[in-house]
């Protein structure tokens, strides 16, 4: 049912996008107009959504460690899964956020029985979410040279890297490959594990979609129906310049590309996609384990009714006497 | 217990037994929430997955002492602990071990129309008390287990009051008391 | 599942299996003896100034909450959201892949899929979407948003008091996210409409009150203390000193109550007595400070704080250096993440040193309360005790993790230096098993009561499993650990799984071999049992 839902969400605005942009004067809508207001949106909530986590402190110091504290200096320390110092937290974050340490986490195979297979499945996991995460940011890395002027030489040299392997023409890109075969098996595991069926909401399905349809009409314009790209380069560095301008011609495939991408970017601040700033200030990652080497300070540390040693000794001191134990008033 | 199960029957549930077990355990497993079942199923470290170990680790055993000539000695420690499990779980007593009897059924759907032909209507009865003689292995096991659990509540119970006891100031010179709990 | 018992031929006849969900929304909770805890005690709530005291529990259809529950449930969280980024953050960026799900050893042990992780925080996000995003207010149940009713409440309660802060799935979280932060606040936010259970609740007032859990006043305690001693004496031939609320003493020891009032706590009780005399250190037992445990931690940070606001009260009134703690779970992740801010700055005491070995112990440094296993560790590694390992012989022991000491301080290595210095025979449980993938006893944060006993089996039968593992593979016949919870709650687990398995904690298994100035030849250990065992005679 949700994914029927976001399904359908998804059809709904390939087609807007198909009939807008099949339309003459709505060049300047979709080639101007969406991009500028999506990139705000997208900025802004961005910073919205972060001040106002930040708004509210960390009272505590609760991070999860997964290795050896520092204590004794002959007992060898995990610096990175349990990181003592700020160098540490940095190469525990770095291990989370490149390559995921946590889920990987789960493809510990030890003692197992069976057929070999199946306790692969949470490494599909960890592989999928990696091989997804890591094209998306190449393939957008790769984009800049359609908004740059000269084209910086890094993106060149990732270019070559991406198209290392030189087959077909246009070159295919290993990324276009891979985006697509990770999507797919992360719709397909969201689609028929049930367990994990049972707790996808539209909003885990659609972003899915939307990122599908973004990578298929960019795959689609690469190697099938070939666009104009002097057009849309002018079109990019017109909205990057602030001077845009919506060359003629550019088809709608374009368009429909473009569309998505702007309800990507308007969408994300608004939903789980938040993932990607949010472990950033996740507390259970981001602080070493050196709660009692360092204070802790909470900002509303309000005071709470406590039982004081006066009032205990009132209430049982009779009893202490007789029990020969030492009182503090006779 | 001992008796056996006529060779040319044996012979062929034997051949039929990873259909026949397989298939008992995915009805084992099917009384659990669906969406539970394909972890169940599936995660084979048997740390993992106690539940879905030690049900399937234990069929394909208690198959082959049932069909075999064996005197179910074997057979009651593993149905011993799948039962247990059983016994804890959101089951009432007929569904915690109502998959003893499921297996009468499952084998009678693998092999009737085999047996049928060839008449062994008195040998099918024989495999059919065996599994009653199952079943009546894993209604002691449920009840054992479930008194086990009564006996560690009482126990837990009774160690608090005592607590209680002392706690109210009655000061503890009891050592055997403290010894035997 | 278990519905209505069924008729004989409803029985007999084919029932469906797997019958489809309408989606996890619209399956109410079921309450069933055995799964679930009893209600608070009113007095108690009362004594607490706990609001909306009264009889009720769980299986009653009206819970008697006030009249504006909803409203103080929803102020209640707008009010967290505010103060713990914690709680914004993981409401927020949950992406739902699923890493999680299968951790939790309540759902391995039940089967039921609320009790995966993901499903517990999504009980909470789901009325969290529903009243604090823009999204939950306009698509609703699209978006994964859900009206906050009775039945919801419900829910939370059954499955946020199944979950024992375990923080396993936190591990293996992308993101980290801690359920054992979101169950905190969601009892929280129950205990503010006056549902809580009486496990958690009675204690909190006994600690409150007299200083530990148990309700035991200052002259019991005394008599607790004394008569250890006497059966020291009576084991080992040594009299050792206990002093209590002593003022001057270097070091505070506090240790949860069950130590001298548990089995098998007690014997580890022994084992400190015993050890301290050894070394001969200068510190004190306290009375008002009786308590290492605290179960406010496992109803709300504020009581957590009232609770705790003992340990450093009492170590400025007897004037001690520094504080010194035993083998607990919960307590060391309140002292270690929580004491120095929530009842700090500790500037009144010193920067732990041992006074046996002149070791800094720069880790608590700023905290100033030291784990006696880092104590201990340091004491064996600088030769300062003679242990005796084959006094422990009739013992082939596995080591479990608390989960505590593992994922919130990564106190690892040190109980295992302990456990191979003061035994010959140790074998450690699978890998997926111990460390900080630990599996939790199943009893903690104030489940460990015979009324939910059944839920208590289910949790802990990974564990149980791990340990009948070992049993079967090495012949372990002991379960070592350095919870107090662990040790009430894991005999009761291995007698119903395993069998023939004793739950002990490391210090007594120092105590056992720790080889005392004067002593007399031991016959028995800490427990009375033989040394002898079978084919295997002992000096």
């Amino acid at each position: 049912m949700n994914a029927i839902f976001s399904l359908v969400a998804v059809i709904v605005i390939i087609a807007a996008a198909f009939l807008g942009a099949s339309i003459p004067r709505l060049d300047f809508l979709f080639g101007v107009v969406f991009p500028y207001a999506a990139i705000t949106v997208f900025l802004a909530g961005i910073i919205y959504r972060v001040i106002k986590w930040s708004a509210s402190p960390v009272p505590f110091h609760i991070p999860t460690v997964a290795g050896q504290q520092k204590s004794l200096p002959w007992i060898k320390d995990s610096p990175l899964e349990s990181p003592h110092n700020t160098w540490g937290v940095i190469g525990r974050m770095a291990l989370e956020i490149l390559f995921f340490r946590s889920l990987f986490r789960n493809t510990k195979m030890e003692m197992k029985s069976g057929p070999k297979l199946v306790y692969g499945s949470s490494k599909y996991l960890w592989l999928g979410a990696i091989a997804f995460h890591w094209s998306m940011l190449i393939i957008v890395l790769r984009h800049l040279r359609l908004f740059m002027q000269p084209i910086p030489s890094f993106v060149l040299g990732l270019d070559s890297l991406d198209g290392f392997f030189q087959v077909g023409l246009p070159g295919l890109y290993i990324t276009d490959v891979l985006i697509l075969i990770a999507l797919s098996y992360l719709i397909l595991r969201r689609l028929t594990v049930r367990r994990i069926r049972y707790f996808s909401l539209a909003s885990d399905y659609f972003p899915l979609f939307l990122l599908f349809s973004i990578a298929g009409t960019g795959v689609l314009m690469r190697y099938f129906y070939r666009i104009d790209l002097v057009n849309v380069k002018e079109l990019a560095v017109g909205l990057f310049s602030f001077h845009p301008a919506v060359p003629q011609g550019t088809g709608v495939l374009f368009y429909v590309h473009l569309f998505l991408v702007c309800t990507l970017l308007a969408y994300f601040p608004f939903s789980k996609l938040m993932h990607m700033p949010g472990i950033f200030l996740s507390p259970t990652r981001n602080l070493a384990n050196n709660s009692r080497m360092k204070r802790h300070v909470n900002t509303w540390n309000h005071p709470v009714r406590v039982h004081t040693y006066e009032e205990y000794e009132d209430e049982f001191r009779e009893k202490m006497r007789e029990a020969g134990l030492p009182l503090d008033k006779e | 217990m001992v008796y056996s199960v006529k060779a040319s029957l044996q012979e062929i549930l034997l051949r039929k037994k990873t259909s026949i077990v397989d298939k008992w355990v995915q009805r084992f497993l099917s009384y659990y929430p669906s969406e539970s079942m394909k972890f169940l199923s599936s995660q084979k470290d048997r740390f993992a997955n106690p539940v879905g170990y030690t049900i399937s680790s234990s069929a394909g055993a208690i198959f082959d002492e049932l069909v075999g000539d064996g005197d179910f000695l074997v057979t009651e420690l593993l149905l011993k602990d799948v039962v247990r499990i059983r016994a804890v779980q959101e089951f009432l007593p007929s569904q915690a071990i109502r998959f003893v009897f499921d297996l009468k059924e499952i084998m009678r759907s693998e092999i009737e129309k085999e047996a049928r032909e060839k008449g062994w209507r008195d040998e099918f009865s024989e495999v059919e008390s065996r599994i009653d003689g199952l079943a009546l292995i894993a209604f002691d096991s449920y009840m054992e287990s479930r008194e086990k659990l009564f006996k560690i509540r009482i126990d837990e119970v009774k160690a608090r009051s005592f607590q209680t006891i002392v706690a109210s100031g009655a000061g503890i010179n009891n050592r055997e008391k403290r010894n035997g709990d | 599942m278990a519905g209505p018992k069924l008729k004989p031929e409803e029985l007999a006849s084919k029932i469906k299996y797997n019958l489809p969900p309408n989606g996890w929304m619209d399956q109410p909770v079921e309450f069933r003896e055995g799964t679930f805890n009893y209600s608070g005690n009113p007095k108690n709530v009362e004594y607490l100034q706990l609001p909306n005291p009264r009889k009720w529990q769980p299986t009653d259809p009206d819970w008697q909450l006030p009249e504006n529950w909803k409203e103080i449930i929803l102020e209640g969280l707008r009010d967290r959201l505010h103060r713990f980024r914690s709680l914004q953050i993981f409401m927020d960026i949950c992406v739902r892949c699923g890493a999680c799900a299968d951790k939790c050893h309540f759902f391995i042990g039940s089967g039921d899929p609320k009790n995966m992780p993901v499903m517990r925080a999504e009980l909470l996000r789901a009325v969290y979407r529903k009243d604090f995003t823009l999204a939950g207010k306009i698509f609703g149940k699209y978006a994964g948003a859900r009206e906050l009713t009775l039945d919801v409440v419900k829910e939370w309660f059954y499955y946020f008091y199944q979950c024992t802060q375990c923080r396993r799935c936190s591990v293996f979280c992308p993101y980290g996210i801690d359920t054992a932060e979101i169950t905190l606040l969601v009892r929280e936010l129950l205990s503010l409409i006056g549902v809580n259970i009486d496990w958690i609740v009675t204690p909190v007032a006994n600690s409150f009150r007299t200083g530990n859990h148990l309700g035991i006043q200052p002259h019991g305690f005394k008599d607790s203390i004394d008569f250890a001693v006497d059966e020291l004496e009576s084991i080992t031939g040594v009299k050792v000193e206990a002093p209590i609320n002593k003022k001057g003493a270097e070091i505070l020891f506090i240790t949860p109550s069950a130590d001298y009032f548990g089995s098998p706590h007690y014997y580890t009780l022994l084992g400190y007595l015993a050890l301290f005399h050894e070394i001969g250190l200068d510190y004190t037992w306290s009375t008002y400070a009786s308590e290492g445990g605290n179960f406010g931690s496992f109803l709300s940070h504020d009581m957590m704080k009232s609770l705790n606001a003992k340990m450093y009260a009492e170590a400025r009134r007897l004037g001690v250096k520094w504080i010194l703690g035993g083998e607990c779970g919960h307590m060391w992740r309140v002292v270690h993440q929580y004491m120095n801010t929530l009842n700090g700055p500790a500037d009144f005491l010193e920067e732990p040193v041992s006074p046996v070995t002149g070791t800094k112990f720069g880790n608590a440094r700023s905290t100033k309360m030291v784990h006696i296993c880092e104590f201990t560790a340091d004491l064996i590694k600088n030769g300062k005790i003679k242990l005796d390992k084959s006094r422990n012989d009739n013992r082939r022991v596995t080591f479990h993790d608390s989960c505590n000491p593992a994922r919130a301080l990564g106190l690892i290595e040190e109980p295992r230096f302990i456990i191979r210095n003061a035994c010959n025979n140790f074998f450690e449980m699978p890998e997926n098993t111990i460390k900080e993938q630990t599996f939790c006893c199943g009893s903690g944060a104030g489940l460990g009561t015979d009324e939910n006993l059944e839920m208590r089996m289910r949790g802990g039968l990974p564990r149980a499993n791990a340990v009948k593992f070992v049993k079967e593979k090495h012949g372990v016949n002991f379960l070592g650990c350095i919870c107090a919870i662990d040790k009430a709650t894991l005999p009761p687990l291995m007698e119903y799984w395993v069998g023939g398995v004793d739950v002990g904690g490391v210090h007594e298994l120092v105590g056992n071999a720790l080889i005392m100035k004067g002593e007399k030849e031991r016959t028995t250990d800490l427990r009375g049992d033989p040394l002898h065992i079978e084919g295997n005679r002992h000096v």
